[in-house]
């Protein structure tokens, strides 16, 4: 199935590395675009595009966090309460964030559009308090900001491409 | 620059190899630095952190680069900051190592105190404890008191199934990678790994059966805790409640050595019971490992299905009845029909069995049609002459050397060959690899050939005239390319095996592979031939684990004990079977081998008599007149001799199962009744006599085959530097008899004219399975659901041809025999060849007719 | 004074080639095509000492130093991986000045002779990454990249690499083995990257900031880079501030620049928000010791803070007010890197998950007169036995703030929780929240 969806993407991902096997993470990452998350069937495909075992996919899963397991929501919010954000009230932030979404941190909103996480340092201590969305930055954000991103994000189409998990970078370097 | 290097260590001084570890070199002179993560097997990771020791270097003039001194004129010793882990460090001369220092015994305390935390101390119900790493290290260096909070435990799961053959307890895992290194390192099926990071790792599987390999038995060996444990031991018995036994393993020619644990049990009715098997080391067989088949096919020796005393049949049944009685009854027939009786003999059988097995029918009825079966392979006589040399060793194989593989899946046939042959190929071996079809050695191969059915004999004659003709260019022809490898190397091992030849194929191609050893010409080796030197010869994959000792003893019809030719050339297997069938042969005596259930006879065909000897009520015994118990290989002893012609011992770990006797004893008791004396007194006198009567056995017995030496790595015992519990060989490494090439010279043998035999347009081949469907096999339900069922794997094309799809029964036929398989359609059979797995003992390729039963 | 490194701040739009251009991009190394062979370059970056920026502050020709001269395939990698908490100086020279970096690993590449760069971003920069990927395909249009660049005989590619969410993937082992689609965990050495790196071949590792010093090094010359900063900490530093401070950000200064300065000077920090007294700062994120008043008049160097007991490390300075209860602020951190820690070595994949569970009693107001005795001991006993820095770090905040706040911790021991833990905090089992 990976190999039809992005038959062009795999292509121009194994041709950056002389060893096959270092395409493995790029097409984790694709996998878990097409399969909504790394399900075992997503891992094994991943696995016979690469021509390693399946349960050496499985480990990398586990090993690296952007890597969801379980079924995640449409858009993933990960809010970093690492202490640079938290001594700039991202402990309140991601309490306020809860009780927005009606949901605790590693849970997913039942109409399956959000998942909440909190998340190590994401380089932008200096926007605290702030989240990614898919990856994407989300900075110096207060409750207003919030409310306003979670509408945004509710009505938006399946076509501006937020909803993704970051496989744009592999389909840029297409261009 | 001096391959050798002097370190000291703790003041004592030590020279070794260069690159040897520092642990190693520590072991060398009985100092244990422990470790947990390290293996002398498989590269060091630094891991565990367990054998951090101080290591100092002499300190140099930077201008000078001459060593600085100090007052009393010794070299000034720079300690680093920090300490070093002993697994990582390579000696280095002038090194100065110190492992008993305060600052390193407070360290092996941190580190146990560390792994101790999330250990769940549950040692008292622990399989490995009386024998675990953590337990004596602890015991050794570790903290007497925990400062843990025991609320703050990490509560895991501790009955965790990776499959049906391996249990994980999650609790007591110390992340070692001990067993997910061998699983990627050493045997390549990486079916096991971390999960998560930190404190968080797990051993998981996702292969389909869990921890899907042949090999993951040999992670509870080397597992230094109780994480791993086989399903048929965990919670089995204690250590040290166990006797442990040297066995040879009866499944296939290399041979490895066991040992058997054995204890006296209440529950088992007060006998000796075999727990478990474990790999018993020797460096130049198995090392310190063995397949899963062997550790856990051997429940079929205690089976209730066991036959418990002799049957003769009356009125048409079979019925209980005394030794004398149906001795006297099997002697009296057989007297009768004297030379128009015929043997078959299986390659299960020990050496001192077959010996007897030839002598009853040589002496006793005077008549040679006697035959090892299933016959799949000739060569014994060539491998006799050229094969390789006594005291070589796979493992002395690497760069500059060659090794052939022909027409063998040595993974599925023999298992640790391929692993062997794989590490060898790690170390610079160049692998040429010919079959008719795809293996698991040609991801290591350099050379892959090849042919189609039929075509064998012309590939590697084709091989075999660019070897004489070796221009030494770089030819892109891969049969040139791979003929230039063989005849460049410094040393040759040719292995070949059966697979989609027939028997007369196999008789030409192992000549011509001789042959390549004995062209004298080209490369390195220039005026002599690999043949007769060290690490150079010819390897036969036969079936069975003693097929070459059948070859040694004459189980043959044309051959005598120690190859002696003989005269008159009594009857083949095929011909036996045949002559069965219609008439010809009147009586029959089988040991160990049951053709009506292989398919190959049709009841008793249209014999008068039929004597079978055997472990169970096989098809074949149910149709016999006589049946005649015998002994599996754990309930005496014995030797069996391996695919590199060394002899090996094996001892006795059980008692005998109701009345059976040993193989050799039947046939030496039912041989004093045709006149040939009395039995001997045990199987070490019956062996002297072997050693009389085999030229190639002269020198042995049981007591030379009983000598050990030690062997590095170490392993086994409680000592601190841990290898594992694979066992200590103490008991005999055997001994390889000299092929003939090593004393004279052998001439080319003669080639007769190959012709292209025209290859029908679609053959079945049938193909080894190592869990193929088998007497033994049958009775060891733990590996149930691994076993290969018969299968017909059949190119899409050729099955649409036919009207077969995926899952239809097909009848699988060619006069002779007739079985059913099931069809398993896919792309990866080539067009034209049909692979047949799983199946008992036919012989191939085989042109035949499939008829779809549908599903 | 203009910005050497953070030039985006001086000339808008410098992420494009041609902006860069003119103002004096790729000079640097269309200088050393032209008039310098591979060694010079090493010698130019040697002499002008620059000293690693992603912590170490190991010279960076030394490093390249150590690349065997031999023929074969040899790789740059640049460290992109910036995960240290507090620290995001790397994120914005790559968003706002792509080419400065690239040209960077280009000098550097023609200085060891090696083909191929790759630049390994941390997963979480996947979109942020976009403005210096598009500077690569610029670069590659304008034969900055590719075949025989700017017409001499050296050719390289440039290939952007994402992890997965992973610290010790910043230590350059374990960013070599995540290249290479393994765990990112660290390798024992030696042997070091520079003979056994990426596929086993020659490789430097270097930081993003650590390259964008190189072009103006080989413009200007080692005597000018040796002017700025101190004599053995040369050179500009970006020093990143964060917490309690009421003008976070980056901020580009010479080395030797006093913390006090940084913090409390209105061209930088401008001071602790809402009239609080400061009350210690982290240096380096979490992965140094913690520091105080009386540290605050050290100099920003590699060697400021070492009476001191501290490291300049990456140059993230956290600030904490009065208000900070520190045992609680040791604990994030340790919840950092038990967070973090890859689980292959003993004491630190134990000792972080012990420290935690420590701390976690502590602030639940559980604590003993024993536990602090024991985390200390604890920290004690991973310190020099881990098998790569992380665990080291770990250690940092424990035994630093036990020297300097012993008495909040004893506050602790009387029962009653100083903190209230939320949910989020204490949701510390999984790997993953």
């Amino acid at each position: 199935m990976l190999s039809e969806k992005y038959s062009d993407e795999i292509k121009a991902i194994l041709e950056k590395y002389p060893e096959k096997r270092s395409a493995v993470l790029p097409l984790m990452y694709l996998a878990q675009e097409a399969y909504g998350y790394l399900s075992r069937e997503a891992m094994v495909d991943v696995a016979n595009n690469i021509g390693i075992d399946p349960t050496e996919v499985l480990s990398l899963a586990g090993f690296y966090t952007l890597f969801y397991e379980e079924p995640v929501g449409k858009y993933v919010l990960e809010i970093c309460n690492d202490l640079p954000c938290a001594l700039r009230g991202a402990d309140e932030f991601v309490d306020m964030a809860c009780e927005k979404l009606g949901i605790g941190v590693g849970e997913t909103t039942p109409d399956g559009l959000f998942s909440l996480k909190t998340v190590m340092c994401l380089a932008a201590c200096d926007k605290a308090p702030m989240l990614q969305v898919n990856l994407k930055y989300e900075e110096e954000l207060d409750e207003e900001k919030f409310d306003a991103l979670i509408s945004r994000l509710r009505t938006a189409s399946d076509e501006d491409g937020s909803q993704h998990f970051g496989v744009e970078a592999f389909k840029r370097s297409l261009k | 620059m001096s391959d050798s290097i002097t370190l000291t260590i703790d003041d004592v001084a030590v020279t070794v190899p260069k690159g040897t570890v520092v642990v190693d070199a520590a072991k060398l002179i009985n100092n244990d630095i422990p470790v947990f993560c390290y293996h002398p097997k498989m590269k060091p990771v630094g891991m565990c952190r367990m054998c951090l020791v101080e290591i100092g270097m002499p300190v140099r003039d930077r201008e000078t680069r001459e060593l600085i001194t100090d007052d009393e004129g010794n070299p000034k010793i720079n300690f680093g900051p920090v300490l070093l882990t002993g697994c990582t460090v390579q000696a280095a001369e002038g090194m100065v190592v110190r492992t008993n220092s305060s600052v390193v015994t407070d360290t092996r305390d941190d580190i146990l105190e560390f792994l101790l935390t999330s250990h769940p101390l549950d040692c008292p119900i622990c399989d490995k404890g009386g024998e675990c790493s953590l337990q004596n290290l602890t015991m050794n260096f570790g903290p007497g008191t925990s400062r843990f909070d025991y609320n703050d435990k990490k509560k895991q799961d501790k009955h965790v199934p990776l499959g049906d053959l391996i249990y994980l307890d999650r609790e007591r895992c110390i992340q070692c990678a001990r067993c997910t290194r061998f699983q990627s390192e050493i045997v390549d099926d990486p079916v096991i790994t971390f999960h998560n990071r930190g404190r968080s790792l797990e051993i998981v599987t996702m292969s389909e059966p869990g921890f899907d390999s042949y090999w993951s038995g040999n992670t509870t060996d080397i597992c230094p805790v109780g994480a791993l444990t086989t399903a048929d031991f965990r919670f089995g018995a204690r250590p040290w409640e166990l006797t442990q036994v040297a066995s040879i393993c009866p499944h296939c020619p290399v041979g490895c050595n066991t040992t058997m644990s054995t204890r006296v049990e209440a529950k088992s009715g007060g006998r000796t019971v075999i727990k478990r098997i474990m790999p018993r080391q020797n460096e130049s067989v198995n090392e310190i490992w063995i397949c899963d088949k062997g550790r856990f096919v051997h429940h079929f020796a205690d089976s209730p299905e066991r036959l418990k005393h002799p049957m003769v049949r009356e009125e048409g049944e079979l019925v209980e009845a005394t030794w004398e009685k149906a001795l006297d009854l099997v002697a009296g027939r057989l007297k009768m029909f004297k030379s128009s009786t015929a043997g078959l003999a299986g390659g299960r059988l020990s050496n001192e069995d077959l010996y007897q097995f030839q002598k009853v029918f040589g002496q006793g009825l005077e008549s040679k049609n006697i035959d090892l079966f299933p016959q799949r392979m000739a060569g014994g006589d060539i491998v006799a002459q050229a094969g390789i040399t006594s005291g070589s060793n796979l493992k002395e194989l690497g760069l500059g050397d060659a090794i052939l593989v022909v027409a063998s899946d040595l993974h599925e046939e023999a298992p640790v060959w391929w692993l062997r042959v794989k590490q060898a190929v790690e170390r610079g071996v160049a692998l040429t690899v010919l079959n008719l079809r795809s293996t698991r050695l040609d991801k290591y191969a350099k050379h892959i050939i090849q042919f189609n059915p039929g075509e064998a004999p012309s590939t590697v004659h084709k091989m075999l005239n660019a070897v004489k003709v070796n221009s030494g260019s770089s030819s892109s022809d891969v049969i040139h390319a791979a003929a230039d490898s063989l005849i460049e190397a410094n040393n040759l091992v040719i292995f070949y095996g059966a697979e989609g030849l027939t028997y007369d194929e196999t008789d030409i191609v192992v000549r011509m592979l001789a042959n390549l050893l004995l062209v004298k010409r080209g490369g390195r080796v220039k005026d002599t031939y690999h043949a007769g030197r060290v690490n150079n010869g010819l390897i036969a994959v036969w079936s069975q684990a003693n097929t070459q000792g059948a070859w040694d003893m004459g189980v043959r019809p044309d051959l005598g004990p120690g190859y002696q030719v003989q005269s008159d050339r009594g009857m083949d297997a095929e011909s036996i079977l045949s002559s069965a069938r219609d008439g010809e042969i009147k009586s029959l005596y089988m040991v160990g081998v049951d053709p009506v259930g292989d398919g190959n006879l049709a009841g008793r065909g249209a014999l008068d008599f039929l004597v079978v000897q055997d472990l169970f009520l096989t098809e074949s015994a149910k149709v016999a007149d006589v049946v005649l118990p015998a002994q599996s290989w754990a309930e005496r002893e014995g030797t069996f001799t391996n695919g590199e012609r060394r002899v090996q011992r094996f001892y006795p770990a059980i008692a005998p199962v109701g009345k059976s006797r040993a193989d050799w004893l039947i046939l030496a008791q039912l041989g004093e009744r045709l006149g040939l004396g009395r039995p001997p007194f045990a199987a070490s006198i019956l062996f002297k006599e072997i050693a009389d009567q085999v030229a190639q056995y002269s020198g042995m017995d049981y007591r030379s085959l009983a000598q050990s030496e030690e062997q590095w790595p170490k392993v086994g015992g409680d000592d601190l530097y841990y290898g594992g519990t694979a066992y200590r060989n103490q008991s005999g490494l055997g001994q390889q008899w000299p092929a003939e090439a090593e004393s004279r010279e052998i001439t080319l043998y003669d080639i007769p004219e190959i012709t292209e035999s025209i290859s029908d347009k679609f053959v079945v081949v049938p193909i080894q399975s190592l869990y193929r469907k088998g007497t033994l096999i049958d009775q060891s339900n733990l590996i149930d659901n691994r076993v290969h069922r018969p299968t017909l794997m059949i190119n899409i094309d050729d099955a649409r041809g036919r009207g077969i799809v995926d899952g239809d029964v097909v009848v699988v036929e060619n006069g002779k025999f007739q079985i059913e398989v099931q069809a398993e359609v896919n792309g990866q059979a080539r067009s034209g060849i049909a692979l047949l797995r799983g199946t008992g003992s036919i012989s191939g390729p085989i042109r035949l007719k499939l008829v779809s039963k549908g599903q | 004074m203009a910005h050497i490194l953070l030039r985006h701040r001086d000339v808008k739009n410098i992420h494009q080639f041609k902006v860069y251009e003119a103002n004096g991009g790729y000079e640097g190394l269309k200088k050393a095509l032209r008039d310098f062979e591979p060694q010079e370059v090493i010698d130019i970056v040697k002499k002008s000492n620059i000293r690693g920026r992603g912590g170490a502050g190991f010279p960076a020709g030394v490093k390249w130093g150590f690349i065997p001269k031999s023929e074969g395939r040899k790789y740059v990698v640049v460290n992109a991986d910036e995960s240290e908490a507090g620290t995001f100086k790397d994120r914005e020279l790559l968003e706002n000045n792509p080419h400065q970096v690239i040209e960077g690993a280009l000098l550097c590449a023609y200085a060891i002779g090696a083909q191929t760069i790759y630049i390994y971003f941390r997963g979480e920069f996947m979109h942020t990454a976009e403005t210096f990927e598009a500077a690569l395909k610029d670069a590659y249009s304008n034969n900055a990249l590719g075949a025989n660049i700017f017409g001499s005989e050296f050719s390289c590619d440039f290939y952007s690499h994402y992890g997965a969410g992973a610290y010790i993937c910043g230590e350059e082992t374990a960013l070599l083995e995540s290249l290479e689609g393994q765990l990112g965990q660290p390798r024992i050495r030696p042997p070091f990257p520079a003979i056994e790196g990426l596929y086993s071949k020659p490789t430097v590792v270097n930081n993003v900031e650590t390259l964008a010093n190189v072009p103006p090094v080989i413009i200007n010359g080692p005597d000018w880079y040796l002017n700025i900063g101190t004599a053995q900490s040369p050179g500009p530093k970006i020093a990143c501030l964060s917490g309690h401070i009421n003008q976070p950000g980056n901020y580009e200064v010479p080395m030797g620049t006093p913390y006090r300065e940084l913090v409390f000077d209105e061209k930088y920090g401008g001071g602790i928000p809402g009239g609080k007294a400061f009350k210690a700062l982290l240096p380096s994120g979490g992965s140094a010791p913690i520091i105080v008043e009386e540290a605050l008049d050290a100099p920003l160097t590699f060697e400021g803070l070492a009476e001191y007991g501290s490291l300049l490390g990456s140059a993230s300075l956290i600030a904490m007010d009065e208000t900070v209860d520190m045992v609680w602020a040791a604990m994030r951190i340790v919840h950092f890197f038990r967070h973090e820690s890859c689980g292959k070595c003993t004491p630190c994949r134990e000792g972080t998950f012990w420290l935690e569970k420590i701390y976690i009693r502590l602030l639940d107001g559980r604590g003993t007169e024993q536990d602090i005795k024991v985390l200390e001991s604890v920290a004690h006993q991973m310190q020099g036995r881990c098998l790569c820095a992380l665990g080291e770090f770990a250690t940092s905040p424990v035994l630093s703030t036990i020297k300097y706040f012993p008495e909040e911790y004893r506050a602790k021991l009387n029962g009653h929780p100083a903190t209230v833990l939320r949910e989020s905090e204490w949701n510390i089992e999984k790997v993953k929240a």
